[in-house]
């Protein structure tokens, strides 16, 4: 570090690094912006601090989804045939359609901030309901999607083991002596505890009952080997039970594809509760550009707000790739 | 890099009825046309995904994937026109991703084949599977 | 604003209206905005929850006095929670958000010399999550406990019994985001609200700390945030990613894990570091010695942070190929740490060196992370790590990192800027005693963990062979000896808001923006826009009798006689 210069250049050096604020301004931008902040010197400062803002948090949401793409990276790594196997049970048409509308609702968007910065209400009202009706759209084919799955049991975790009823017989379902799908049960690992609800399947036994060393080390048990080791038949000599994993509906499906479906539903899932964010994002927007609060001079929501719902946009367009056209 | 070079068309208020103050200005055709080359985009990569060129497959749809990212922050989110400090910091949380995925699938494809299925190699013969605490053992062992 | 008269008097004269008294009631506090009373209120929070998690601490090592039980009903059972609890309080409660959040939200604007952080909602959201997330780890306590260790290990943690995993991940969620958007609002604020002068190079190193912190905390602690949710579906839901038995991997969720929480470490050692160039080169009235590098080495730091999380992994599965690449970026962490602890040195070497309270936790905190830092090199290497992983040697090693380290650079900072605070001077003897208590205490806890933990004694264990009893003993003593210390600390901390004399504007000499202004901070910091120069340029500085304060002398700054400036220019 250099001993001091004399006498500071102000000028000079607020302009040589990034936009550190100008002392220049003083009251009279306060006087004439109502919506200036007082430690920002004139709007272009608080809207360039607001979109810095955004696009470290939008740093943040990459990397918050990255710690999914990783995993699912790590997964198809490492089970290469169950990813191309299990992909043509996800609806490619209807993903199709899904990207399509949140792309269109991402220009619609784009076009809102427009509207807001040319000071046309009616045009960046039209045009943020437009993005709504766009999420609303895309939530509700994401919710024929998933029920769909749910309903063929292609669902995440232990419950993926489980044959829906109509599939087999009665007698091969209490076989397997697990509760049926999607109930809300207790954790089977400590249902005295704390209530967690969950989708997994207790053994038709009371988990008490289990012997010990089908338990322990607990997560190493798999609902086979509890069966195993209480002497239940679990149709492990059956040539078409390939393996504990298996889809009973689909015996060729190859083991462990339940992972794909896991990792599916925590990435569609978590980008789904993005949207419905969006969505609060977007309503708050369309309730102030009613109220007439945005114009030219100030349309920082709805740039940022734009921001964010342009990166929800972003992620699907990866997922819909490495999910729906793995070939 | 100073705000007075990025603003120099967005005259400081002086014309508020046209012109912001502050932001970027994307014409309209401009928006329309990135969003019409997204839609053909998808469509082309769904298309694709009915022929079989093997390997190439994912390579076409990521890559496919990637120009739409691109034009999506580009033109949609402004970067084109925005501070390139924003993109740096965009860009620096894409590579912190990249950076862990290929350490991780770098680590896990040399350690899935040391990883076996049940048990310990001897840990059966020594343990009852039935003694309390003890592992359970799995169906079938591992086979290259 | 471009030219400064210099008969124009700083802004330094006590006044009735500080940022204490400018509004009153409960509600002025809880929905302030202002970012001296949200670091206020953060700072009470996490020295609480420091409390809370001390405790927790004795229990642990009062435990652990003699092998098997000690203390009646602590099953081995209870003593896992009990070391839980311990461990995830303190990092996640207490040494995270202590520096940057508490004492960063109050002096770093002031150093900068800004009315405030460039999003002040966003500052009182943060410490709203901080204290939703504190309710929820703390709740978890009564819905069943959770003894997984601050690490949350899976399979064991999907899969114990214990009732208060899923809200305590549930805190350590919320507690994240509440460190994110910290880290958010102030690498905006030190973009865009530097005011005239303040360039780059001009910000003290303690800005330029929570600069490099609040990088890591908004680039990692995201990873953290989607790995404790997949914590939370896999136990809720069982979808296997991690669970071996479902052909899903346990060692991704470490990879997850320490990809943050490597990284972590640096959120608290880095705010740390940046508090010791202050309190060295104020304390011994000296430039700081090597200002860019120390500057420099912080990105660094921040940089290779994220490339050695493997390090934890070494016996875990991991492979030999990442083991080898891991251990070797390690060593190189060691580099600009390194750096720091150089620069510092040479700064005291021939300074006028004052042992008062903060100059001796500052000296305090070269020893320790000295000593911290070198255990680190050891761990770091392969074989070494093969037979001291998960053994008291890391135990002592993390402790001299960041509780020597951290938690002492904190306390230092505490006290420099304590006058700055509250107003008030506190009893000098009592605080030189205090951190000499509290400096033994913690050598005699932890340097003899290094011996346990070379002779093999594992961590996180409730019962121990006879021959290791001795050094368990001397190890709880110290405990109880540094429990003193603190105590004291905290009493004469307290005695002083009540009967502690005025502190005057500038105590210590210092020449950062926030000793020109009055003690306590007025509402908006500066009434004018303060006069930034070079924050280690102590020449200008001197005594005051009436004032009973340092003072700058104008006819002494470079800045305002241009005499002095033509002269310091050949
Ligand atoms: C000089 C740089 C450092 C190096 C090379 C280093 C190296 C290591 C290594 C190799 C381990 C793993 C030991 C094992 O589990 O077998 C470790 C553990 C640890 N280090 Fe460091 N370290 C350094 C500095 C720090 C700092 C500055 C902090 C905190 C402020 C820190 C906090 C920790 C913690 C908390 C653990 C234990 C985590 C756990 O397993 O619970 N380290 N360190
Ligand atoms: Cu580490």
């Amino acid at each position: 570090m250099t001993t001091l210069q004399s006498q500071p250049n102000h000028a000079a050096d607020a302009h040589g690094t990034d936009g550190a604020h100008d002392g220049a301004h003083g009251s009279a931008e306060h006087a004439k912006y109502p919506f200036l902040q007082h430690h920002f010197d004139t709007p272009y400062h608080q809207f360039d601090s607001a979109k810095l803002g955004m696009w470290l948090f939008l740093a943040t949401e990459v990397l918050f989804f990255g710690g999914l793409f990783v995993a699912y990276a790590v997964l198809r790594n490492r089970f290469p045939e169950v990813f191309s196997y299990s992909s043509h049970y996800l609806d490619t048409i209807m993903g199709g359609i899904n990207t399509c509308v949140l792309i269109l609702s991402s220009l619609t968007m784009a076009l809102a901030v427009r509207f807001a910065q040319t000071n046309r209400r009616t045009g960046l009202i039209i045009c943020l309901i437009l993005t709504f009706m766009g999420a609303v759209g895309f939530m509700v084919i994401k919710y024929f999607e998933y029920s769909h799955k749910i309903h063929d049991n292609l669902v995440w975790g232990t419950t993926f083991y489980v044959p829906p009823h109509d599939a087999i017989g009665e007698a091969e379902t209490k076989e397997l002596s697990v509760a049926p799908t999607t109930s809300i049960t207790l954790n089977p690992v400590n249902p005295a505890v704390f209530a967690v609800p969950t989708l997994a399947p207790i053994p038709a036994v009371d988990a008490s009952a289990i012997k010990q060393a089908s338990r322990a080390p607990v997560g190493l048990a798999t609902p086979t080997q509890m069966a195993h080791a209480e002497g239940l038949p679990t149709g492990e000599h059956d040539p078409s039970f390939a393996h504990p994993a298996t889809h009973l509906v689909d015996k060729k499906m190859p083991a462990n594809s339940h992972l794909f479906f896991a990792i599916y539903y925590a990435m569609t899932g978590l980008h789904g509760v993005h949207v419905l964010a969006g969505m609060v994002v977007i309503g708050w927007l369309l309730k102030r550009a009613i109220r007439g609060d945005f114009s030219s001079d100030y349309f920082t929501p709805v740039d940022v707000g734009g921001l964010y719902w342009h990166i929800v946009d972003l992620i699907w367009i990866f997922l819909f790739p490495l999910f729906y056209l793995i070939h | 890099m100073s705000h007075t070079a990025t603003t120099s068309h967005e005259t400081g208020g002086k014309n508020p009825g046209a012109h912001p103050i502050v932001g970027h200005l994307v014409p309209t055709w401009l928006l329309v046309f990135v969003g019409t080359a997204l839609l053909m985009l998808t469509a082309i990569t769904v298309a694709v995904r009915y022929i079989d060129i093997g390997e190439f497959n994912i390579v076409v749809a990521l890559g496919v994937a990637l120009v739409k990212a691109i034009l999506v922050c580009l033109f949609f989110m402004h970067l084109r026109w925005d501070r390139s400090f924003n993109t740096l910091v965009f860009i620096v949380s894409v590579v912190l991703v990249l950076l862990m995925m290929a350490f991780l699938i770098m680590d896990t494809r040399q350690y899935y084949d040391s990883q076996f299925d049940g048990n310990a190699p001897n840990v059966e013969s020594t343990l009852q599977a039935n003694a309390p605490g003890a592992p359970v053992a799995r169906f079938k062992p591992y086979s290259p | 604003m471009t030219t400064i008269n210099i008969s124009q008097p700083l802004d330094t004269a006590a006044r009735p209206d500080n940022y204490i008294t400018h509004t009153r009631g409960f509600m002025s506090w809880a929905l302030t905005l202002d970012h001296k009373r949200i670091g206020v209120m953060y700072l009470v929070s996490v020295l609480s929850s420091f409390f809370v998690g001390g405790v927790f601490a004795m229990l642990v090592r009062t435990e652990l006095l003699t092998p098997g039980q000690t203390i009646p009903g602590v099953t081995a059972d209870v003593y896992n929670h009990f070391f839980t609890l311990h461990g995830a309080i303190m990092v996640f409660l207490v040494i995270i958000p202590s520096i940057p959040a508490a004492l960063g939200n109050f002096v770093m604007p002031i150093m900068l010399g800004a009315k405030d952080v460039a999003f002040p909602r966003l500052n009182l959201f943060s410490y709203y999550l901080w204290i939703f997330g504190a309710l929820f780890t703390v709740s978890s306590l009564l819905l069943g406990g959770f003894d997984t260790g601050w690490t949350f290990y899976t399979p064991y943690s999907t899969t114990t019994p214990a009732g208060g995993v899923i809200p305590a991940l549930t805190g350590v969620f919320i507690l994240g985001f509440s460190s994110i958007f910290t880290g958010l609002n102030f690498i905006v604020t030190v973009h865009k609200l530097r005011p005239p002068g303040m360039t780059w190079f001009r910000m003290p190193l303690f800005l330029w700390a929570i600069y490099a912190t609040a990088i890591i905390q908004v680039l990692a602690t995201p990873v953290l945030g989607i790995t404790l949710l997949l914590l939370i579906v896999e136990r809720a839901f069982n979808i296997g990613i991690f669970d071996p038995s479902m052909g899903g991997d346990p060692v991704l969720f470490q990879h997850f894990f320490w990809f943050y929480s490597h990284p972590a470490v640096y959120i608290m050692i880095l705010p740390a570091m940046g508090i010791i160039s202050e309190l060295i080169s104020v304390h011994a009235h000296r430039h700081i010695f090597g200002y860019r590098f120390i500057a420099l080495s912080s990105i660094a730091i921040a940089i290779f942070s994220f490339l050695v999380w493997g390090h934890h992994m070494f016996i875990s599965g991991q492979s030999p190929l990442l083991n080898t690449l891991f251990s070797l970026i390690s060593f190189s962490v060691a580099i600009p740490s390194a750096v720091k602890v150089f620069n510092w040195m040479s700064t005291l070497y021939k300074g006028n060196i004052v042992l008062n309270t903060p100059m001796l936790y500052a000296l305090a905190f070269l020893v320790l992370f000295t000593i911290g830092g070198l255990t680190g090199i050891h761990l770091a290497t392969l074989n070494t790590d093969v037979h001291l992983h998960d053994t008291y040697f890391v135990v002592a090693h993390f402790h001299y990192v960041m509780m020597g380290s951290a938690l002492i650079g904190m306390i230092g900072g505490l006290h420099h800027w304590w006058p700055k605070i509250t107003g008030r001077m506190y009893n000098e003897n009592l605080g030189r005693i205090g951190c000499i208590i509290v400096f033994i205490g913690f050598n005699v806890t932890f340097f003899t963990q290094f011996f346990l933990g070379s002779q093999g004694m594992p961590r996180r264990y409730y019962d121990y062979q006879p021959e290791y009893q001795i050094y368990h003993v001397i190890s709880t003593i110290g405990s109880y000896i540094m429990a003193s210390g603190f105590f004291l600390t905290a009493y004469y901390l307290l005695a002083s808001l009540f009967g502690g004399a005025r502190a005057p504007a500038n105590p210590w000499g210092g020449r950062s923006l926030e000793w020109q202004c009055a003690s306590p901070p007025p509402f908006d910091n500066f009434a004018t826009q303060p006069r930034v120069g070079d924050c280690y340029d102590f020449s200008a500085i001197r005594w005051d009798d009436k004032e009973q304060g340092y003072v700058v002398d104008p006819a002494l700054d470079p800045t305002t006689n241009p005499r002095l400036a033509a002269k310091n220019s050949h």
